[in-house]
């Protein structure tokens, strides 16, 4: 008899221990959620080359704008919300370069973040804002697009594919005007 | 002149009531505690970890004056959550809704406590029945096999 086979027929073998297992296995559930919150926060904006997010934007006006109803157009996505200084520094360009866009296929939306409807009205009058702008409702597309912050600005390319985005304010007219340009080109 | 006093006096007298009663029927507007009671219970996506009663930003003061604007309105503090919702996304809540996924933040805490006492309660009665005496006592050579595996070389060595 060896040495195991004594030890196993002395001592008898110990019962499964469920409340233990389920201990572990709600410290893992736990761990595994955390980890997936973890790892969707730390995922960052969509990058250039990334599939757009379909989204539906209802505008201030009442009309709904599909991403899908967009194909083959280049699109100006630009998150910015009335209570963001920094917008402020790129409202009146963007409103330029949808001027000088709008008859050569680029379509330029706004979509207003965590914003008071009164408050982002009175700021496009301020602007001159033309272009369709419309809430976030339930911040959905933002999420989609997981932004960080406003302004952002995704060019959404022909082929439905992200061809630019920019964190932050266009500091000129040109910056916008090259990166439409080069969205167009693709 | 005289005249002119009494018409004025007439007409005085005919609105006086009218004036007195309109404005008892408006309601007061609401306070700041009215308003900060709901904006306590929500939070803005900008600003996280801050409730929208004493967050700073030009962002939740419009929020707040937002909740202002809806309970002047007669909007009862479901409504103005509801519509918070709507407009922001549910993550704007303090407390998020029993539902979903959500159900892990009100039933892993509490179970994470219980099967916490329940191993405490394991540790405490298992060192309670393993306490080793104070004093030490010759090992049971009969009962334990290595003892006696142990003791059986060592009278072959010796």
């Amino acid at each position: 008899m060896t040495d195991k086979s004594a030890l196993e027929a002395v001592v008898p073998p110990r019962p499964v221990q469920w409340g233990v297992i389920l201990v572990w296995v709600l410290v893992l559930g736990l761990l595994a959620v955390v980890g997936l919150g973890l790892i969707r926060t730390q995922q960052g904006n969509i990058g250039v080359g990334a599939r757009a997010p379909d989204f539906q934007l209802t505008t201030f006006s009442g009309s709904t704008v599909d991403m899908a109803d967009l194909g083959g157009k280049v699109v100006v996505v630009n998150f910015w919300a009335s209570w963001c200084i920094p917008c402020e520094q790129e409202a009146v360009e963007l409103e330029t370069a949808h001027q000088q866009f709008k008859d050569q296929g680029v379509v330029f939306l706004g979509v207003n973040y965590v914003d008071t409807e009164s408050e982002a009205l009175a700021y496009l009058d301020r602007f001159g804002i033309t272009y369709d702008n419309g809430p976030d409702l339930g911040t959905r597309i933002s999420q989609a697009f997981r932004i960080r912050g406003v302004p952002e600005t995704y060019i959404v390319g022909r082929d439905g594919r992200l061809a630019h985005v920019k964190i932050g304010p266009y500091e000129s007219l040109s910056e916008i005007q090259t990166a439409v340009n080069a969205s167009m080109e693709e | 002149m005289q005249r002119s006093l009494k018409v004025y006096l007439v007409l005085m007298a005919i609105a006086a009531p009218v004036l007195i009663a309109s404005a008892a029927v408006q309601p007061p507007p609401p306070s700041d505690d009215e308003v900060n009671a709901i904006a306590h219970q929500l939070y803005c996506p900008v600003c996280e970890n801050v409730p929208l009663d004493v967050c700073p930003t030009q962002a939740c003061a419009q929020w707040r004056a937002t909740i202002r604007d809806k309970l002047a309105q007669g909007w009862s503090e479901a409504q103005i959550k509801d519509y918070f919702v709507e407009q922001y996304g549910e993550r704007v809540l303090a407390t998020p809704p029993a539902r979903g996924l959500n159900w892990l933040v009100y039933v892993l805490p509490p179970a994470a406590f219980l099967a916490g006492a329940f191993v405490l309660y394991r540790a405490f009665r298992s060192w309670g029945q393993n306490s080793e005496p104070l004093v030490p006592t010759a090992p049971d050579a009969d009962g334990d096999p290595y003892v006696a595996r142990l003791e059986e070389e060592l009278r072959r060595r010796s």
